[in-house]
């Protein structure tokens, strides 16, 4: 297979599952949360392409790595929690830039789904697919959850299992995600096709599948226009998914 | 907190303080979503269902009526079935939720929680953010309500109103229990103003007192 259809493939199955997941951050007020994750995983992107290995694999400890940190300063300070996400976060980005390789500096921050090999792209839209199944099982609670902890409390619903599936799913998505628009923009392909879809939907149906469509619309958009202009992928998806937002709130009611 | 009450099947119990008195956390402890000391008992069989006072977060999902339905498991019929109970037509099914006014909100909200067919109802402020006209209505509907369904209903409210006008029985909580039994005769004056911890300028006006019962 061509390494563009490769790239296209595994980059359309991370940015829908990424969008999907995003439509159950953003009533949260999760969706920048995604931000910091992302950075911080910058010492284990810069390891994996050290090494040569999966840079998802690299990530993803360290992004696990942050959160139980963040939770564990939380519960020792009782500091808010987005100041504390700023000191873990920015001292990932610190750590990182005293051995990433400079000259591979920009597949860690933007991203770079033109090197993903044929098993690479297997695993990756294997672990989209587990997102996607898992999210599609909790997204009624998880809504439920959203609206008010006490109501889903009330109905029986275990919380703190729910947020932990939640939490994981997260890590597991930027880990996914920084493969395509690095440690500094996961953030936007969890935040843009959710409230692109927001701004359209009229009920939660809709706003599930369009989450779903305009993370792979912006994907595939991005990538395709690389494959035309050989600009960087991860920036052309983002921009992608925010042309595709400025046009929805054109539509907006 | 340090307190100890019954609810008697069928009775409308109003629990009655100003803000911050613990009526809330009270709830909740009933509910038991909060932690609490002591035990909460419930006949067995007892079902409770919980109206919340206000859900500022969901009009962050856009989530048509039939949806939020949807998220507790209620099927169509049942759906259709409340939504007759609670006096809305079936075209409010695909309104969004954020675009209800207050009165249908609650109506709605009221609605989610007899999807589970409680026995008992905990309800919290049923006249917050009811303007005074629509207040009636609220009345009316929760003595129908109440009749049809025979439920035993617990609410929490600072406002004396309807606690005159619903309650077999009051609860008057400050922080602690500082009255319990009918309105009529526990929610004398200087109760009232011993409740509120100031003197209150306005409660129950004579001239209307022949109109309670």
């Amino acid at each position: 297979m061509s390494r563009f259809l490769l790239s296209l493939l595994a980059g359309i199955f991370i940015g829908g599952a990424a969008g999907f997941l995003g439509s159950l951050m953003l009533p949260k007020r999760m969706s920048l949360v995604a931000g910091p994750l992302g950075h911080l995983a910058l010492p284990g992107i810069a390891l994996a392409l050290i090494y040569g290995f999966n840079i998802s694999l690299g990530a993803f400890p360290f992004v696990i790595l942050g959160i139980v940190l963040i939770w564990l300063f939380e519960r020792r300070t009782k500091l808010p929690t987005e100041a504390l996400t700023a000191v873990v976060f920015a001292t990932g980005v610190a750590i990182a830039f005293f051995f990433l390789p400079i000259e591979q500096a920009e597949a860690a921050l933007v991203g770079d789904i033109s090197s993903i090999q044929l098993d690479d792209a297997v695993f990756s839209i294997a672990l989209c697919m587990l997102v996607f199944f898992v999210v599609e099982k909790i997204y009624s609670k998880m809504t439920l959850i959203n609206i008010s902890e006490d109501l889903a409390k009330s109905q029986k619903i275990n919380v703190e299992k729910y947020n932990l599936v939640y939490l994981l799913l997260i890590a597991l998505i930027v880990a996914l995600g920084v493969k395509v628009v690095g440690g500094l923009l996961t953030a936007a392909i969890v935040a843009i096709p959710a409230v692109t879809s927001r701004n359209l939907a009229k009920n939660l149906a809709q706003y599930k599948f369009l989450s779903l469509s305009f993370g792979i619309t912006s994907s595939a958009a991005g990538i395709i226009l690389w494959h035309v202009t050989s600009l960087p992928a991860g920036p052309l998806i983002i921009v992608a998914g925010a042309i595709l937002f400025v046009i929805s709130t054109i539509f907006k009611k | 907190m340090d307190l100890s009450f019954n609810v008697y099947e069928g009775e409308v119990l109003a629990i009655l303080g100003p803000n911050g008195a613990g009526k809330t956390t009270l709830l909740k402890a009933l509910l038991g979503i909060v932690p609490y000391e002591g035990v909460v008992e419930w006949r067995e069989g007892v079902k409770v269902g919980y109206v919340p006072q206000r859900l500022p977060f969901i009009k962050d999902v856009p989530l048509s009526v039939k949806e939020f339905f949807r998220l507790m498991n209620a099927s169509e019929r049942k759906t259709a079935e409340i939504l007759n109970s609670i006096g809305l037509g079936e075209e409010i099914l695909e309104r969004r939720i954020g675009d209800l006014s207050s009165g249908q909100f609650q109506r709605i909200l009221i609605g989610w929680a007899l999807a589970s067919d409680p026995n008992v109802l905990l309800f919290d402020e049923p006249l917050a953010g009811i303007d005074i006209g629509g207040q009636e209505s609220v009345y009316n509907f929760l003595e129908r309500l109440k009749a049809e369904k025979n439920l035993t209903i617990l609410f929490v409210t600072h406002e004396l109103s309807i606690v005159y006008r619903l309650a077999d029985r009051v609860l008057c909580l400050n922080k602690r229990m500082l009255c319990s039994g009918a309105p009529k005769e526990k929610l004398t004056p200087e109760a009232i103003s011993n409740l509120y911890a100031s003197p209150v300028k306005f409660y129950q006006h004579k001239h209307e007192e022949g109109e309670i019962s």
